[in-house]
Parts: C-alpha cells; sequence; structure tokens
C-alpha cells in the first residue's frame, strides 16, 4: 500500500493516468475535472470516485438494462434502490429479502469470500429493520474432476456454513451446479429473507443540519481497500496479487450488530433518521449514498474513524472493506443515547461527524481538508453506459436439434442422477444449520424451503434457481425460463410467488454476446415477473466474470419468495405411502436442446428452445395451486433437470418407495426437460374428485408400490429396475 | 412455574428455547443476561445453544467466565434444575457442571440433520415423559457435539445411569454415543440435540416438548 507522504499528486494522477488503474477511464476522469469539480482530484478523491463510480456500486453499465425491470404492484412497500426490498404480506408485516454475489472474492479466498458475502447480504436485510429469518445461496463451480474446483466448492461451503451456523441464521436452502463454464469463475451467490412489522421500516439516509453521523462495529483494517473496483474488473492469471482485496469475517460481530441495531430501529426510531451498512466500497459508499439521497452533504473527521492498524491514509480509510460495520444518522445531542445501547451489546460506537446544508462530501484528516466535493457527484453523477445490442452470431445459426439415442433407459438414469448438478446436494446442506430460530418447516432438499412466521398461520416459501444452459441457448426464453423454474419451486411448496431478487452473473459488458444475454434475459424475466405479479424488488449485478477472455454461461440468478397464506396448504415433493397414484401434469416433448442429458452424452450444449410458454407455464401453476388448496395432493414435485425420470425418482427416494406404471412418452423422453411440469401423488380416495379438477391436463402414469422396483411401460421401451441402485447413485454422486 | 434463559453475546437458540417453553409448554420464562448476577426467582435455568462469545479460544470457554456463572453454580449445588443445550452443554462442561468434554465432529465439518436419539434413562427428572428405550426423533446442529472423557468418567456414568441420551446412528463421533448426560445428582443435564427445536409438529416432530413436560411433571411432584 502507498503511504501517506508518497501519495502521488494531482498533476501525476493526471499525468500518468493513474486512475486507469483504478477503473477509471480518460472520459470519466475528464468529466470528474471539467463538469464536477472544477480541478484537478487529489489521490483521495479520485479514489472515492474510482470505488463510487465502479460497476459494483454505481451499475453504470447495467442501469440501462435494470431500468427494464418491472418492479410494480401491489404488495410493494420498497422495490430496487435501497438496501433490500420490501413486499407486504397481509397482518401489518412485510417481508425484506436481497440477493448478492461475492463472485470474485470466492475465487481468491474461497472461505472468507463466501463467508462475507452471507455477512453483508445480512447487513442489507437488517438495516431495514427486519430481523433476517433465513439464508439461500446459489452456486456454480466448474467441473468436480479438478481438484481445485473440490477445494473451491469445499472452502465456500465451509465459508457459509461458517458465516450462518454463528450467527443464527437458519441456511435454508439453495442450488448448487457444475459447468466447465464456471472453471475459472465460480458464482456465490446469498439471499436473505428478513421480517419485519411495516411500522418498523427504516431508511438508508443523512439529512438535518448538524445531525450525527454514527459509525459502529468492527475496526476500520487495511482488508478488502477498494474491494469494489477489484469486483468490477476481469481476473487474469496474476489474481493472486489481488489477494489483499479479501475480507474477513466475524459472524460474532455481527450477531451483536445485528441484536443491537434492530433493537435502535425498533425502539429507538424517534432519534434515528437513517442508517445502513458499509458494503462494497465501505464507508464512502454507505455515507455518501446516505447524503445523496436527501440531497444533504457530510462532513467527516477520519482521525475518529476507529482504526485496526497504524499509518492508514484517508484513501484507505474511505475504501476499505472491512467487515460488520454500520453507519447511522442520529439527530443531534442524541448520540450518547445511541451509542450507550450499542455499548450494552458489547459494540463501540463513535459520532464520526455530522451533516451540512452545503450538499459537499468534506473529510478532514489530521486537521487538513483532504476531500471537498459535491456528495452527488459520487452517486448521481456517474455515467450511464448504453451498449448496442446485437445479437450474437451463435444465436443466428442454430444447430439442428438434439434427440438422445437411449438403449438403455435404466443405466441412463442410474448414470443421470450420479451427475454432482443432479445428485443429493445432502452432503452440503448437512454443513448448514437449517433449524435455527425454530421456524423451518421444509429444510434443504425440497422444491423451496418453507419457513413459517410465527405466531401465525401463514409461511413463506422460499428458492433460488437459474438453468444457465437454457440463457445461453436463447437469453429471453432462458430469462423466462429462470423465473418459471423458481415460480415451480414455490407453487409445488404449496404457496404463491409474490417477488423476486436476483443475481446478474454475466461477463465482460463490452462484449456484444455478453450485454445483449443480460438485456434479453432481463428483458424475459421481467415479462415473467408482470404475468406472475411477483415484481423484482432488488438484487445486484456482477459483471466481468471472466478469466483470460473465457466468460461464463450468462447467469441470471432468481431469489424468490412466495407466501403460504394458510400452512395447511404446505406440500412436499415425496410421496408418502404406497398405492398412491402418480400424474404428471404438463406436456412433454422432444426438449433436449440445453438438457442435462445433452450435457451428459454430447459433453456440450447447443440447439434452440422449442416449446416453452409462458402462458401454458402460468395455467399449469395455477392447476397445482388449486389442487394443493382443495387438499387434493399428497406431494408435488417440479420437472426440471433431468427430466421425469429424475423427478419421479426423487420424490421416491425419502420414503423408499417403487413405482408400476405406463406411460405415453417415449424412453427418450424420459429425459425431456420440457418445461411447466409437475409429478404429482394422490390417494386413491381422491381421485375422482382431483380428476374433475384437473381435467385433461394430466397423465395418470401408475402408482407407488412399497416393493422399491421401478416398472414404467414406455411407448417404445421399458424402464426397468432396482430403486436402491438407484438412490446410491444419486445419494455418492458428489462424493 | 419460572423459567430462565441465560442469553450469553452469540446465543443463538436463546429464543427458540423461550418460546418452548412460553408457547408449547405454556409456562413463564424470563430472558436473562450473561451479565447478570441472580437467578433467585427461577426454579429452572435453560443454557442455550449458539456461539457464545463467538466460540473464541474454545466453545464455552469465555462463557464460563461470565458474571452469571457465579448464580448458575450456585443453583446447581442448590439442586436446582439446570439444562445445557448443545452450546450450553459445552459451556456446562467447561465449567466443570458436568463430566468430559465435547471436542470437534469426527469429520471436521458441522452436521445439521435429524437424528433418532434412544432414551437410555427414563427415571430422571428431564426424561419421566418417554418410554424406557423410546426412540425419539431431534435435529442436532454442532461443530463440536463429539462427547469425550475417559474410560474411568465413563464407567461412572454408566454406573449411576447418567446417560440419559444416546444417538441410534452416531453423528460425531462421540464416546459410546452420548447425545446427553446428568451430573451425578441428576438436577444437571446437558445434550447435543435440540429438544427446543422439535415442540410443534409442523416443525417435524413434538418429541423435545416432553422434556420440558417431564420438568414440570418432577416438579409438581417434589
Amino acid at each position: 500500500m502507498l503511504k501517506e507522504h508518497m501519495e502521488p499528486t494531482p498533476e501525476d494522477i493526471k499525468n500518468k493516468k493513474l486512475y486507469i488503474d483504478m477503473g477509471l477511464s480518460e472520459y470519466e476522469y475528464d468529466l470528474i475535472v471539467n463538469k464536477l469539480i472544477h480541478r484537478l482530484p487529489n489521490y483521495t478523491e479520485i479514489g472515492l470516485y474510482s470505488g463510487m463510480w465502479s460497476e459494483h456500486c454505481s451499475y453504470k453499465n447495467s442501469k440501462q438494462i435494470l431500468k427494464k425491470f418491472w418492479s410494480d404492484g401491489s404488495r410493494v412497500i420498497q422495490g430496487p434502490g435501497e438496501g433490500a426490498g420490501v413486499l407486504d404480506i397481509n397482518d401489518n408485516q412485510a417481508v425484506v429479502f436481497k440477493a448478492e454475489s461475492h463472485n470474485h472474492p470466492s475465487f481468491v479466498e474461497p472461505y472468507e469470500g463466501a463467508a462475507t458475502g452471507v455477512g453483508g447480504i445480512i447487513r442489507d436485510i437488517f438495516s431495514m429493520g427486519a430481523k433476517p429469518i433465513a439464508s439461500l445461496d446459489s452456486l456454480r463451480f466448474g467441473n468436480l474432476s479438478k481438484p481445485r474446483n473440490r477445494f473451491l466448492l469445499n472452502q465456500v461451503v465451509s465459508g457459509i456454513a461458517g458465516y450462518g451456523n454463528c450467527i443464527g441464521i437458519p441456511t435454508v436452502g439453495g442450488e448448487i451446479s457444475f459447468d466447465d463454464t464456471y472453471d475459472g469463475n465460480p458464482l456465490v451467490n446469498v439471499m436473505c429473507v428478513g421480517i419485519m412489522d411495516k411500522k418498523d421500516l427504516a431508511v438508508g439516509q443523512s439529512k438535518g443540519l448538524g445531525n450525527s453521523i454514527i459509525y459502529v462495529g468492527a475496526k476500520t483494517g487495511r482488508d478488502g481497500i477498494n474491494g469494489a473496483t477489484f469486483a468490477s474488473s476481469q481476473f487474469s492469471k496474476e489474481e493472486e496479487s489481488d489477494r489483499s482485496a479479501v475480507q474477513v469475517g466475524d459472524p460474532f460481530m455481527e450477531k451483536l450488530l445485528v441484536d443491537a441495531c434492530l433493537d435502535i430501529i425498533k425502539n429507538h426510531s424517534d432519534i434515528l433518521i437513517g442508517i445502513q451498512d458499509m458494503g462494497a466500497a465501505g464507508i464512502v459508499s454507505s455515507s455518501a449514498e446516505m447524503a445523496a439521497k436527501a440531497n444533504s452533504g457530510v462532513n467527516l473527521n477520519l482521525d475518529l474513524v476507529p482504526k485496526r492498524e497504524q499509518g492508514m491514509t484517508p484513501y484507505e480509510i474511505m475504501l476499505s472493506e472491512s467487515q460488520e460495520r454500520m453507519l447511522l444518522c442520529v439527530k443531534q445531542g442524541h448520540e450518547q443515547e445511541v451509542i450507550n445501547i450499542f455499548n450494552e451489546y458489547n459494540l463501540n460506537a463513535i459520532t464520526i461527524g455530522n451533516v451540512n446544508d452545503d450538499g459537499k462530501y468534506r473529510l478532514s484528516f489530521k486537521n487538513k481538508l483532504v476531500c471537498d466535493i459535491p456528495t452527488n457527484s459520487l452517486v448521481d453523477d456517474v455515467p450511464e453506459y448504453k451498449h448496442p445490442v446485437i445479437k450474437p452470431e451463435r444465436l443466428l445459426n442454430t444447430s439442428d436439434d438434439f434427440i438422445p439415442k437411449i438403449d438403455n433407459s435404466y443405466e441412463t438414469l442410474l448414470k443421470i442422477l450420479s451427475q454432482p448438478t443432479i445428485a443429493s446436494k445432502e452432503n452440503i446442506y448437512r454443513q448448514y444449520d437449517s433449524r435455527v430460530q425454530a421456524n423451518t418447516v421444509l429444510a434443504p432438499g425440497s422444491d423451496a424451503a418453507v419457513v413459517r412466521v410465527r405466531h401465525t398461520n401463514k409461511s413463506l416459501s422460499m428458492t433460488t434457481d437459474c438453468n444457465s444452459r437454457y440463457i445461453y441457448l436463447d437469453p429471453y426464453i432462458g430469462g423466462q425460463i429462470a423465473f418459471a423454474e423458481a415460480a415451480r419451486n414455490i407453487v409445488a411448496s404449496g404457496g404463491k410467488p409474490i417477488g423476486i431478487t436476483d443475481c446478474l452473473n454475466f461477463g465482460n459488458p463490452d462484449d456484444a454476446d455478453s450485454y445483449y444475454s443480460m438485456d434479453q434475459s432481463v428483458a424475459g424475466m421481467s415479462e415473467a415477473c408482470k404475468l406472475f405479479d411477483a415484481p423484482v424488488i432488488g438484487g445486484n449485478v456482477s459483471l466481468y466474470n471472466e478469466t483470460d477472455g473465457n466468460a461464463i454461461y450468462p447467469t441470471p440468478m432468481v431469489g424468490m419468495v412466495g407466501l403460504i397464506e394458510n400452512n395447511k396448504n404446505i406440500t412436499t415433493q415425496d410421496a408418502k405411502d404406497a398405492d398412491d397414484l402418480v400424474y404428471l401434469i404438463g406436456n412433454t416433448y422432444d426438449d433436449f436442446n440445453g438438457s442435462q442429458i445433452q450435457k451428459m452424452l454430447k459433453h456440450k450444449i447447443s440447439g434452440r428452445i422449442n416449446h416453452f410458454s409462458l402462458k401454458e407455464e402460468y395455467k399449469n401453476q395455477n392447476i397445482i395451486h388449486h389442487v394443493i388448496k382443495n387438499q387434493l395432493v399428497k406431494s408435488v414435485h417440479d420437472i426440471s433437470e433431468g427430466g421425469l425420470g429424475v423427478a419421479l425418482v426423487e420424490s421416491l427416494f425419502t420414503n423408499n418407495l417403487g413405482f408400476s406404471g405406463k406411460t405415453k412418452i417415449s424412453k427418450e423422453q424420459l429425459f425431456s426437460e420440457t418445461q411447466s411440469r409437475f409429478v404429482v401423488t394422490v390417494s386413491e380416495t381422491n381421485q375422482e374428485n382431483f380428476e374433475k379438477l384437473i381435467k385433461d391436463n394430466a397423465e395418470l402414469i401408475g402408482y407407488t408400490t412399497n416393493n422399491n422396483q421401478i416398472k414404467m411401460q414406455l411407448n417404445n421401451g421399458i424402464l426397468s429396475g432396482d430403486m436402491a441402485k438407484l438412490k446410491k447413485a444419486w445419494k455418492e454422486g458428489l462424493d | 412455574m419460572n423459567f430462565a434463559v441465560v442469553t450469553f453475546p452469540g446465543s443463538n437458540c436463546d429464543n427458540d428455547l423461550y418460546y418452548a417453553v412460553k408457547d408449547a409448554l405454556g409456562e413463564n420464562c424470563t430472558m436473562v443476561s450473561s451479565n447478570e448476577d441472580s437467578l433467585d426467582k427461577y426454579n429452572v435455568i435453560l443454557i442455550p445453544g449458539g456461539f457464545s462469545f463467538g466460540d473464541y479460544l474454545r466453545s464455552g470457554a469465555i462463557a464460563n467466565l461470565a458474571p452469571i456463572m457465579k448464580s448458575i453454580k450456585q443453583a446447581a449445588n442448590d439442586g436446582k434444575i439446570i439444562v445445557g443445550i448443545c452450546n450450553g452443554f459445552q459451556i456446562l462442561t467447561e465449567s466443570n457442571l458436568l463430566p468430559g468434554s465435547l471436542i470437534k465432529n469426527n469429520n471436521m465439518q458441522f452436521v445439521s440433520a435429524w437424528e433418532k436419539i434412544n432414551v437410555q434413562n427414563n427415571n430422571s427428572v428431564f426424561t419421566n415423559q418417554y418410554q424406557k428405550e423410546e426412540s425419539i426423533n431431534l435435529p442436532v446442529a454442532h461443530g463440536e457435539g463429539h462427547y469425550y472423557c475417559d474410560q474411568k468418567t465413563l464407567k461412572e456414568l454408566k454406573a449411576n445411569k447418567q446417560i440419559i441420551f444416546t444417538y441410534k446412528d452416531n453423528p460425531n463421533g462421540s464416546v459410546d454415543d452420548i447425545a446427553g448426560i446428568t451430573n451425578k445428582q441428576g438436577n444437571i443435564l446437558g445434550m447435543m440435540p435440540h429438544p427446543e427445536r422439535a415442540v410443534e409438529k409442523i416443525l417435524g416432530s413434538k418429541d423435545g416438548l416432553r422434556l420440558f413436560q417431564s420438568i414440570l411433571k418432577s416438579h409438581v411432584r417434589s
């Protein structure tokens, strides 16, 4: 790190173009000099701009696309723009949720990268005034045959577990898949869900001349300095030198922060003006965003900032991403009251500045003014870049439809169940405390996790999902499918989708293919959001997911929350008893392009996405919702990767049941991934009522047995064999 | 009957215990900070799970130095009923109120799962509402739940019928599959499984509720 006395002069910064290495372009530098501050910025100031104007903080490359997201809807209390979005869930209660990516740090230092990802998203939730009640994750890794990917998986999972278990927020669900495309760029997306009384809603703002800015939590160290800029650049083989950009987490400190901040928000709202976490770009982002939101400015005295290390420069103090820190704006004269409360929770808090009325962002350090710039220039004057949306060549000339050749459908099913993407994730979720807080109804291993709302008769259903192979083959339809798959999980558990958050994981936006995929997948997702009345209420963008020019598949992860209005509707995916009828809901076609069977047999994916209709999806989900509400089904499982074959046996595994039946589909179609389908079980006594309700939207394909064998007559063959062997392959697929 | 839940900084199952007693059992329950120094008002003292003081140094080690520990030891001597669950169990062994210690799980990983627990002794004040050798379902969630003690201690535990719960499928490597033990006098229970997470049908099992009901029953009898 540069020592204070070695800091480059404003002239050096200009002449040697030092801002380029900090992630600012020549155009941006000129804009700052000529239009915003009318002089040359010093090292601290240009550092602040580089952090605040990074893609991670400013969304300058993605804003044009994010505007396309539909974020209205009757339940929206707070849409995108705050720490997290908020939706009304009746009874004067609200749900708060958001997802965030921690991809780059997790590649360099997987344990701490993942752990601090969890910590960061939790702060976004409780800073809104909500008690965090659940976390989920969405992870992507390269092929596990490479030791490095196995190492990343183990460390990331340990990091998530280490942080979540300690802080006492159950990790209730998530999803993991594996593909070579993530080889140099694993994805670590974490979602947190919280619940609050509507009256406790807090905001991140600083206003009112003379009101105080209070710093609370861990001391500021040299970890993660300008990490936001780091997260907004591509990796190269020299990434090892970036190790210092990763932060270190302390979940114990965060537990104290959660309890103390919620106490202040709930019980002292009369003296609290605003609260925000110090996430990416640390003190500068929180203090500048809070002030800019209320059109005010702040004066901060950096000598007062608690520091972990000696000799830190203003640049380092302001851009440090040390974890477990919060910033509050408190009414003048009430500082001690707030500080005392924090002290009761064994936390240190201190007033580091106050709100001014001239809109300036002023920092003093050792009795010198080291920064004096307009606050809103950091937040609101970021240039927005519009990239051309051009359909890439590979999507104009798609290859022929793929049809697999299946000789023995049992052997193929056995093989597909052992693919890491399909196999049981129990070895992973066993490491997550999924039941702390004693509200978890459906834990990991279900289509969606279900967490009841204590002292009510309702529950929240939640899931993360994204099949990036479909997005890669058709970004628009793929975007719709990402939403639809998540919604299918929610509906299968007995809920109705009420909103989503997203993590848009893409490559370099300057690359036409990446940008087109982002634009179109967002358009597709948004279209689905509207139809299902489930708005986008927040999320984040992670671009530059490429290593040495190789981008990941576009992966816009959907984190969805659903409402189960009556707990009697909670439904699981497991078939319960022998002699229940098994139905397939939805039509099956030859949909093998982008499927798991294509990947398994051809080691790559290609082709178009043929049969998908959002209307059909909506109709089928409503049917499921209806039969659940009428208590006509004993289990519901959505059909996704691997097709009917996988979904059917997955629903039989838990209770060690077998199956016997006959269907019109072919042995190939057993592995087709046609969307909008479910497999459900119905007791014989409900057969008539169920069939009356469902009309011709379902095919009775057989019944469950207790002989632990599967026997299914297909239109061109038979699937027959031992269930125990299938279960073993599925259970051990990740080993 | 008055229950106290002692909360240390970093406890995270304190609310779960509170609701188990208050809502599911229907008895009085108070959260008591580990900074306080009296537990005189309470009949039963519950030490919750979590990561007291971040598990720094060693799980339970710093909690053992908290002001409240003096009153907990006093209550133990007075024969009051004390239950330590998960981190609470670790605090009880760390403070020598229970013999042995809890070390890292054999596979070095945190384990969160439903486990079948055998009730080895249903004559204790904690288990009189269970059948002898009944198999119950309780969740576990711990990284350091491997119960360890030397052979001499193990012999004593067996001779005095202090082994209350054992695992059917040992998830952590505990000596003799031990999941929960009492002290010799029988008024202090430490256990790794979480009965407070199994007190309502919607949570997957009500088997944990009978532990609290047993305590209530013993109290009424005495």
